[in-house]
Formats: C-alpha cells, structure tokens, sequence
C-alpha cells in the first residue's frame, strides 16, 4: 500500500496550511486531552522569526513513505502500519537513546524522560483509523490543520497539497500534506549550516533557529 | 554524489538481511512464519518435557540426602499392640511406633494426611486413628481406608540392632 492510500478507506487525508495559523494552541490543548497520553501534546507549534513576526507553524507528524525515525531505531520501536501512519514508539521496545530525536527532519518525536520513552504524534490512530477526525484538526478554529478529503481542499483553498520535499539530497515523501503556492511542487529544504547550499534569507532552518 | 551510486546504495539497503528481521512495516513485524511456529512449538515442547523429568526427578534427589540415624528406644520395652511417639527426622516431625499384633515393628509419621491433625493408635481396630475427622489408617501399611484422607501416612524405615530401634529414613507413598 502507498503512502497516499486514504486512511480507512474513506478518503480522508491530513492537511497543513501553515498560512492560516494564528497560533492559539488549541491543537496542543486538544492532543493533551486525548486519554492516551493525557497532559502531554504530541504537537509543537514553532515560532518562526519571533522577534520580527507572529507567524507560527504547528507540527505534526508528517508520516513519512520510508520513515527514517523507524530506520534508525536500534530497538526495532517505531512501525508504520499499512495505511501508511507512522506510530509512536511501542513501549516494551523503546529504550530512550533519542536517535529518532536527531534523525527526523521535522524534529516531531520528543523524548520523554519521565517515562525514557520517545512519544510523538501518531495522527491519533484511535480515531483516525475508524473514520474520525484527529483530535487537533476538530479544534483548529482557521482550517491550519484539516482532515478531509483532496477534492474538498482543491475545491476550497488556494494554494495547492503537496508532500514532497527536499533535505539537502534527500527528498522525502509524506503522508501528510501542505498546502503552498501552486507554483511549489516540492519543498526545498537548504541545508545551509553544513554548506550544502548558499545562504538564503528565507532557509527554513534559519528562520527557526532566528529568536 | 552520482545517480548509479546512490541508486547503488539503496538497492544494498533494501537487500542486507537485518532490515529483513526487522522490517519497518507493522505486518511484516507481527508476521510469523512457519518456520518459527514450528520452532517454538518443538522447542517449547521441549522444555515442558525437560522440566517434567526434573521435577520427576527431584524427589529421588531428596531422598539421597542423607537423613539423620535416630535412637528411638528399646525394643523390648514395647508390648504386643502397644505405641511409642518419637520425632524423626527433625524435632518439628511426630511420629509414632507401633508394635503389630504379630510382633513387627512398624513406624509412621504421626501427621494425618488430610488435615494434619496427630494421628494415634487404635488397638482394638488395629488402626491408626485421626480424631479429628475420624480418619483410618491401617497399621501394617499405614493406608487410609475410612474417613476423609486418600494418601497413607509416611512411612519411618527401622533398623534394629540388638536391642535398639533407630529410625534411618522416611519413605513417602
């Protein structure tokens, strides 16, 4: 099964639209709700250039086609199950050494050293996988984060769903989409601080590293 | 880097075997073949059957221990029908001896083997008799044979020298 396959059938897929956050947090408010892992929130919402801006960006998984969080796992933790989701790390296994930490390039899984296990978001697989909506996309009051069919976002958005991009010479495919100018086909992620490419004001990296 | 070399390295990556044992994909994680069924059948089977031969086993290996040669009294001083409590092996453990209407000499622990209640001797029914819930024993072999206990009593092994009695041993069943 590709990684585009529509989770239980129905068509449903997971939208980004980084344009439309206004940053209120009620999609970390509604993960911790979720009984699974009660008062922690598998999504982090980064603040891009916090001094000049009030852009914010959530990040949820991107559950990726060959999830490289899962490749460097010594413990054998992290599976992806058929419909392409990436799960959380299975807690008989893990054993908190933190590679997927450094390795994913979204920086989504957090090490907890409360429990020493890795937790991350894993698309609410409890609701997603039986027809419901994940728990941020219900609350999300702008559309940022949406569960819902491709034709409904080409229908009523913009810009255009992709799920390509592109580390340094590693493209990557995800399950999950975002929503650009329909002009972008693939998101070009320059890995400017180990000199792979030039220096660009608007490199990703820089604009979340900048405080 | 060029295109045939990285396509090189990813066709390596798909073909080393431990990516084989463990694979990212759930299924092929929770996947068994039937090669490791049948492994861990046998195998497991295996370690049943072992397990039943020690435990089989280890009651011989109790009774090797060594047990403790105890003076119990002098055989004369016993009559015909008459009964003598002594403690073997430890002092924890009474017993009780008993002088059969032919002249043997027999020995048993004196814990009933239903409840634990002390057993005593009952000379005009030739038994040995649990008063607590009227339980039989026969004398000559210490086999239950009335009353609520189904396993005989443990049976203590004699020795007699001259005219000493000393307990050597205890023989279960």
């Amino acid at each position: 099964m590709t990684n585009g396959t529509p989770l239980n059938g129905l068509g449903m897929e997971f939208f980004i639209d980084h344009s439309r956050c206004i940053g209120c947090r009620a999609c970390m408010q509604a993960c911790e709700e979720c009984d699974t892992h009660r008062g922690v929130s598998m999504i982090h919402l980064e603040e891009i250039m916090r001094a000049d801006s009030v852009q914010t960006a959530p990040q949820v998984c991107m559950h990726c086609e060959d999830p490289i969080c899962a490749q460097v796992c010594p413990a054998d933790a992290i599976k992806k199950t058929a419909d392409g989701v990436v799960q959380s790390s299975l807690k008989p296994r893990c054993i908190g050494c933190s590679n997927c930490v450094l390795a994913c390039p979204f920086g989504v899984p957090k090490y907890k050293a409360e429990i020493n296990q890795m937790m991350k978001c894993d698309m609410c697989y409890d609701r997603t996988s039986i027809g419901k909506r994940p728990m941020c996309a219900t609350v999300c009051p702008s559309g940022a984060l949406t569960f819902t069919t491709r034709e409904n976002i080409e229908r009523t958005r913009q810009g255009v769903a992709i799920r390509e991009w592109q580390f340094g010479d590693e493209v990557v495919r995800t399950k999950v989409n975002v929503l650009v100018p329909r002009s972008v086909h693939r998101i070009d992620v320059t890995v400017e601080q180990i000199g792979r490419t030039k220096t660009d004001e608007y490199d990703v990296a820089t604009l979340l590293a900048g405080d | 880097m060029a295109d045939n070399e990285k396509d090189g390295c990813v066709a390596c990556k798909k073909k080393s075997r431990w990516r084989e044992d463990f694979p990212v994909e759930w299924e092929s994680d929770n996947y068994i073949t039937r090669r490791e069924m049948v492994k861990f059948l046998a195998l497991g089977s295996l370690t049943i059957a072992g397990a039943n031969f020690v435990l089989a086993g280890l009651p011989h290996l109790a009774k090797a221990a060594q047990l403790p040669r105890t003076r119990i009294g002098l055989a004369s001083s016993l009559p015909v029908g008459g009964s003598k409590l002594f403690a073997y092996p430890t002092e924890e453990d009474p017993c009780i001896l008993v002088r059969q209407a032919n002249g043997d000499l027999v020995a048993y622990s004196q814990v009933c083997t239903h409840l634990s209640c002390a057993v005593v001797h009952n000379e005009e029914e030739n038994a040995l008799f649990c008063p607590c819930h009227h339980g039989y024993f026969t004398v000559a072999e210490g086999r239950p044979y009335a009353g609520p206990p189904t396993r005989p009593l443990p049976r203590i092994k004699l020795e007699q020298q001259g005219n000493e009695i000393f307990a050597i041993g205890v023989e279960v069943g």
